[in-house]
């Protein structure tokens, strides 16, 4: 077991675990930070999408021994983000979800390639959003809120 | 005396005519050979097969396509979970490489991971857009294509072999997800650069054809 000290949603956390631990493991049972989801457990899903130093990162496959010193959003902090919360309130007007299981993935990578992005072509959405799965097959949803939290966004 | 100065000029003009016939017969077979003996030229196609061992194993040409997206696997397979090779070739906002990718290999899941994880150029592909290895002739063409290759010279070519750090990666690729260790290219990384030295050289020759 080891000792590290984290930047999750600009607060400082400190957590015990094996060094191996993945880092959804480390939010979801060291740190209650349930927003995260583990889906696949093999980076093939997206539900496990967190925020590494700014980029998208698949939380389940990411070992904690390798984070360093990078700060991590979660899905946690999108309400208090500009463009999180755009998506969110984006996500809510457009009635995107419908179990809802894979929706912080999918919000956290829209996030992202907006940041990057900010009005994305359909074929932007589409690869951006092409490894993030939902088993209800909302991706028509998914895209138009994309394009229309892409509208909103100054 | 005269005799002896006629002498001493008939031996010291021998001597000058052969020592021009040896100058010009030894320029007149480099110029022949780009300056290099026949049989480093030959000595140098033989090294560069060596290097195209390497270059086509999995563990070098999965990031080496023609296509839009990398490959994984000693199959060869298309990337799992819709990867996008992206502008610069390090995948799109919101599924870059580094999504995955870290700066090393993470064992304890199986994925592998280096400095700046990223694909090749298009420019140096080394497959057709079938995703089938192009022969050693065609990419020996391309690794010495300076428009393509990032402007290397035979120098920067080997520098690159010896020292870039996703090239020296290929020897240490890790784990796989099952925990087995991942192959190997054909040679050593040693036995790589000093293949690549001599194919250098003999001036980077290329084998003939396609």
């Amino acid at each position: 077991m080891t000792k590290y000290q984290l930047n999750i949603n600009g607060e400082r956390k400190e957590v015990t675990v094996d060094p191996s631990t993945p880092l959804l493991w480390v939010l979801r049972e060291d740190l209650k930070m349930t927003g995260t989801k583990y889906g696949c457990g093999v980076s093939a899903c997206g539900a496990c999408t967190v925020h590494v130093a700014g980029v998208a990162t698949r939380s389940c496959m990411l070992p904690i021994s390798l984070l360093g010193e990078r700060p991590v959003v979660t899905i946690e902090a999108m309400s208090e983000d500009p463009v999180g919360r755009v998506v969110q309130d984006t996500w809510v007007e457009q009635d995107v979800v419908q179990c809802g299981y894979c929706q912080s993935g999918q919000i956290m990578t829209a996030v992202a390639l907006l940041k990057h992005t900010p009005k994305p072509t359909d074929t932007n959405i589409e690869e951006s959003m092409g490894g993030n799965i939902c088993r209800c097959a909302t991706y028509v949803r998914i895209r138009e809120a994309v394009k229309v939290a892409a509208q909103k966004i100054k | 005396m005269p005799r002896t100065r006629a002498a001493s000029l008939l031996i010291a003009a021998f001597f000058f005519a052969c020592g021009t016939w040896m100058i010009l017969s030894s320029a007149l077979g480099q110029a022949r050979s780009g300056g290099r003996s026949a049989a480093s030229r030959e000595q140098g196609l033989a090294a560069w097969q060596q290097v195209y061992t390497v270059l086509t194993h999995p563990r070098c040409i999965n990031c080496h396509t023609a296509t839009n997206y990398p490959q994984q696997g000693d199959d060869r397979h298309r990337h799992i979970t819709n990867v996008i090779r992206g502008a610069e070739g390090k995948g799109v906002p919101g599924l870059n490489c580094a999504s995955c990718h870290q700066e090393s290999n993470a064992d304890s899941t199986g994925v592998p991971g280096g400095h700046d994880w990223h694909l090749a150029p298009l420019s140096m592909r080394w497959q057709d857009a079938n995703d089938n290895i192009l022969p050693s002739a065609a990419i020996c063409r391309s690794v010495t294509d300076r428009s393509k290759n990032g402007n290397l010279d035979g120098q920067g070519l080997l520098k690159h072999h010896e020292e870039a750090l996703l090239v020296l990666w290929a020897w240490q690729p890790g784990r796989r997800p099952d925990g087995t260790m991942r192959t190997l290219p054909p040679l050593s990384h040693e036995e790589f650069v000093a293949a690549t030295r001599l194919w250098v050289e003999a001036g980077t020759p290329c084998p003939p054809g396609r």
